[in-house]
């Protein structure tokens, strides 16, 4: 069997006890990224030679009897809109094709301490803003599990490269369902960790307030393992939580007798599919079978999250965007003759794909003097009825069971005219980002051969109740066993 | 007097004497190689997050207090957006809804043109924290007019904005507040207030009015005012531009003015370079600011005595006129010599005080500003300076040879003891040796000794000026006038 096949915390342990080298690992992982990589394309950049250089030394560190962390040995893929130093990060944005940071993200500098080894900067769509992966300047990824299929967005190219076995882990991003809505369509295994519980210190921003870093992996404990590495407090950023964290591999027991699972009926309407719905329902009583006990709760402001979400988001994404002025780095479009806000015109125009325009344009009028309060600030204050319904919501249960996406993965191009079918993809996941809360998306089911998720969403700070719950379905079901064939 | 009353608003920017920048941990210092004290922070790169400096709360904090405004102990900030080369995240982050301080107010002395004056108090609006920006260096400076350069040292240096209500009501009233302003923010130590390095910076708002209309007129905000002197002259040019707009019965635009040094007038600035929105909203990358009553006492502790308490103090406590404690506390360098020179002496006849003060007033300061220097900087130390007062008083010099033993110190740094006794002024007090040389004197001066005998006082002087020459003025004046009369009574 080849090391591809094999889990992160399984190589981890080959690692550990020197069945494997790190170099065997990484070689195997780059051979396999060969062998796929044409076809899936969910890297911008491989960087193999840093990765077998970071093995070799790793494998000399084993050998010399150091700990070379719990992730030590384990290849990673690492989304473009994470700051890697001296490597490309590009957000798959002309604007930074060429942009090299000069520091690294407060992730990737846990992942190097942990041990891990980043095979490649995964593509997105053009600053995290899609669905589909279809909005990156490069190209598009494809969807291992049928590659006329999108493999969602904006963490398409991470999830693609956990799914298509080019790396046995990712780190995504999500702001509105970036991480868990991919997961969805790539039958793999995303975590939106709580706002503030991992450091977006190197995180090229889009929306600041509900950007959030979280693991993408092929079942719940490689999940886990990732998200021990990357959360906890980090004083650069001051809206990282500082408080212990618990052991998330410990909350794993398989026993989910007596656990609260809340279904929402709000989350089975606007366009969920019916098999979607047939799917997460079965999930829930194989949840119920496992001595959950199921509760119906009412969350009557979700209908208006997506409306707050394209609000709030493209708001703060027009004010994070605007440093892209040809001015330091990155793109610079200035013809002879032109004055400085000709440069920021032409810049911005070349430099930004057509969905990113069209959202710094809606946040740019969001907030305008004159339509700030009807827009805004009403934005804000419906954003506090969303977090009080799960606020209500979690006095009854311990975890919420929703679809993660109302369908399958899409053709690629099936939506390009419909933007409104393309936003409705995240409209289970973007409530969550709203609330600031952490939520997970796992395989529970096939529809035409393509996944689907189911998500359950946690309470505030309660990873490990989410992963407990996520790990007894998964074990008493064969889903994540199941691979795309390539 | 003119037909208009003249209605002036102030807002000053002061950059903070922290160690570090606002939000990251480089140097707070913009005088250094261009583009040397920067990291991605305050370069805005991508992914790059704030953190607030808590030493530039501690400051701010401290002058919200002198100025008596509201606290909002929980404040926010929020980001200015607006596109312009030296700003590279493209939004400053600045306080608008919820800034650290809301109201409060200076008291300035207006002067009343007969050396006396007049204290007036000027509300203020709020005052908030933000940051710097970068600097442009643009076209002929750099010697290619295609080009600007910028450096971002300055960018996200902490700045307290100070924003007074429009309470001023003519130049002087301006003038006297920027006074009390610097004076004020130099006692609290939060900003060296330096104008030439841009470290305070005067940005005035005017309108005019006919007297008795109650409603303002249409301000103009004047810009570029890079020292004292830049702000009393543009507000005369720009009084001067709206009296004769309105006058020919024309209306005065809202706009930016640029002051203009070299031609001597007030320039509009470009519309383009006006016409913002700055859609502010809540800074989402900054938690807000929580100050607890432990903070807000701490600071509170570390604040100094103000220039209107010590001022008050050294009146009514110490005894000083009004002119000498002005003086005194014009600067907290000046008081806290004076105090330091003060400390532990005491005279008889309760005129310590007002004896170090004519020491610090007249003889010190009067060579300090000479000199074009400091006080800072005079190599004379308080102690030093109380010593030779204390040597006039134990009767071991005379007040005129302590004023030349004083310039031997103020060149030397040198103690007034060793330059006594290096130079053996010494006062003579010794009886049995000056009645021998008054002996001397009359002796020599027997013309002189027969007009005093025979009633003329005045004769009596040039005897003491005889002894004075013999013992190069060190005799002992009042000894010398006691010997002396009784030898001539004899």
């Amino acid at each position: 069997m080849s090391l591809s096949q094999l889990s992160a915390y399984q190589i981890a342990q080959q690692v550990q006890s020197k069945k494997a080298s790190c170099r065997e690992v990484v070689d195997d992982f780059l051979g396999r990224i060969e062998a796929v990589e044409e076809r899936v394309k969910a890297f911008v950049t491989v960087t193999g030679d840093e990765a077998r250089r970071r093995a070799d030394m790793l494998d000399r560190r084993l050998a010399s009897g150091e700990d070379i962390g719990a992730l030590g040995g384990v290849p990673i893929a690492v989304k473009d809109a994470l700051c890697t130093r001296g490597v490309k990060t590009t957000c798959s944005s002309k604007m930074l094709e060429n942009f090299v940071p000069p520091y690294d993200a407060h992730v990737v500098e846990r992942l190097a301490v942990d041990g891990a080894i980043t095979v490649g900067k995964a593509n997105m769509d053009e600053f995290a803003m899609g669905s589909s992966t279809e909005n990156s300047a490069f190209f598009p990824t494809r969807n291992p599990w049928d590659l006329e299929r999108v493999p969602g967005g904006s963490s398409g190219g991470s999830t693609a490269a956990v799914a298509a076995l080019e790396a046995p882990l990712a780190l995504g991003s999500d702001t509105g369902g970036s991480i868990r809505q991919p997961a969805a369509y790539c039958g793999c295994v995303g975590l939106k960790p709580t706002y503030g519980l991992v450091s977006r210190y190197g995180l090229i921003a889009f929306a600041s307030s509900l950007d959030q870093i979280g693991p993408i992996a092929n079942d719940v404990r490689d999940c886990a393992l990732l998200l021990q590495s990357i959360a906890g407090h980090d004083r650069r950023d001051t809206t990282s939580i500082n408080r212990s964290l618990p052991k998330y591999l410990d909350a794993l027991t398989g026993n989910i007798r007596g656990l609260k699972v809340g279904v929402p009926q709000e989350f089975f309407a606007q366009g969920v599919q019916g098999y979607v719905s047939d799917a997460v329902h079965k999930a829930i009583d194989k949840m119920a079978e496992l001595g959950a006990e199921v509760v119906e709760v009412s969350m009557p402001s979700t209908e208006y999250a997506l409306a707050t979400y394209y609000i709030i988001a493209p708001s703060e994404a027009s004010s994070n965007l605007a440093r892209y002025d040809g001015v330091q780095y990155g793109l610079r479009v200035h013809e002879m003759g032109d004055d400085i806000v000709q440069m920021y015109s032409k810049t911005r125009v070349k430099g930004f794909g057509h969905e990113v325009q069209h959202r710094i344009m809606i946040g740019t009028h969001a907030l305008s003097s004159g339509f700030y309060d009807a827009y805004y600030l009403k934005a804000q204050k419906v954003r506090t009825l969303i977090r009080r319904d799960f606020e209500a919501a979690f006095q009854k249960c311990d975890v919420l069971a929703t679809p993660t996406a109302p369908t399958v993965a899409f053709k690629l191009g099936e939506n390009a005219n419909d933007p409104f079918a393309m936003k409705l993809a995240d409209v289970c996941t973007i409530p969550v980002n709203m609330a600031g809360l952490p939520a997970i998306s796992l395989p529970c089911g096939f529809h035409e051969k393509m996944p689907i998720g189911l998500q359950l969403i946690g309470n505030l700070l309660d990873e490990s109740t989410l992963l407990r719950a996520a790990h007894a379905y998964e074990q008493a079901t064969d889903w994540h066993t199941q691979r795309a064939v390539l | 007097m003119s037909k208009y009353e003249i209605v002036i608003g102030m807002e000053v920017h002061a950059e903070l004497l922290t160690q570090s920048k606002q939000f990251c941990a480089c140097p707070n210092e913009a005088v250094a190689p261009p583009n040397t004290n920067v990291c991605p922070v305050c370069l805005g790169f991508p992914g790059s997050l704030p953190v607030l400096n808590a030493k530039s709360v501690d400051l701010s904090l401290r002058t919200v207090l002198a100025f008596d405004s509201k606290i909002n102990t929980r404040c926010i900030f929020e980001r200015k957006n607006y596109f312009y080369p030296d700003l590279p995240k493209a939004y400053q982050v600045s306080q608008r809804l919820l800034p650290l301080g809301e109201g409060g107010f200076i008291d300035i002395d207006v002067p009343n043109g007969d050396g006396t004056s007049t204290v007036k108090r000027v509300g203020l609006h709020d005052v908030h924290m933000e940051e710097d920006t970068g600097k442009s260096q643009h076209g002929e400076s750099i010697g290619d007019p295609d080009s600007s350069l910028i450096d971002f040292n300055r960018s996200g240096i902490p700045l307290l904005e100070i924003v007074s209500l429009p309470d001023m009501r003519s130049v002087e009233e301006a003038e006297a507040y920027m006074t009390a302003l610097r004076q004020l923010l130099l006692y609290l130590e939060v900003s060296d207030c330096k104008m030439e390095l841009g470290r305070l910076r005067f940005e005035a708002s005017l309108s005019l009015r006919p007297w008795g209309q109650e409603e303002y007129g249409t301000r103009v905000e004047v810009k570029n005012l890079n020292s004292m002197k830049a702000v009393r002259d543009s507000l005369r040019a720009e009084i001067e531009r709206q009296t004769r707009i309105l006058d020919s019965g024309g209306v005065v635009v809202q706009q930016t003015m640029l002051w203009d040094e070299a031609s001597g007038t007030t320039q509009p600035m470009r519309s383009k370079e006006q016409a913002h929105d700055y859609r502010y909203f809540p800074e989402p990358d900054l938690v807000p600011l929580d100050i607890d009553s432990a903070w807000l006492e701490r600071v509170r502790a570390s604040m100094p005595e103000l220039p209107r308490a010590k001022n008050q103090r050294f009146i009514e406590q110490l005894g000083l006129s009004s002119y000498e404690a002005g003086v005194l506390t014009s600067s907290r360098e000046i008081a806290e010599y004076y105090e330091a020179a003060l400390e532990g002496y005491t005279k008889s006849d309760g005129g310590a005080a007002k004896a170090i003060s004519n020491w610090v007033c007249n003889e010190l300061l009067g060579r300090v500003n000479a000199q074009n220097s400091s006080i800072a900087e005079a190599k004379v130390l308080p102690a030093q300076l109380r010593e030779l007062v204390q040597l006039i008083d134990a009767g071991t010099i005379s007040g005129k040879i302590a004023k030349e033993i004083f310039d031997e110190m103020f060149t030397s740094g040198r103690d007034a003891k060793s330059i006594v006794e290096e130079r053996g002024l010494t006062q003579m007090s010794d009886t049995t040796e000056l009645e021998a040389i008054c002996e001397k004197v009359i002796a020599a001066n027997p013309k002189a000794v027969e007009d005093y005998r025979g009633g003329k006082e005045k004769s009596f002087g040039a005897l003491v000026g005889g002894v004075m020459k013999e013992t190069k003025g060190r005799a002992n004046p009042a000894l010398v006038n006691e010997l002396l009369k009784k030898a001539l009574t004899q």
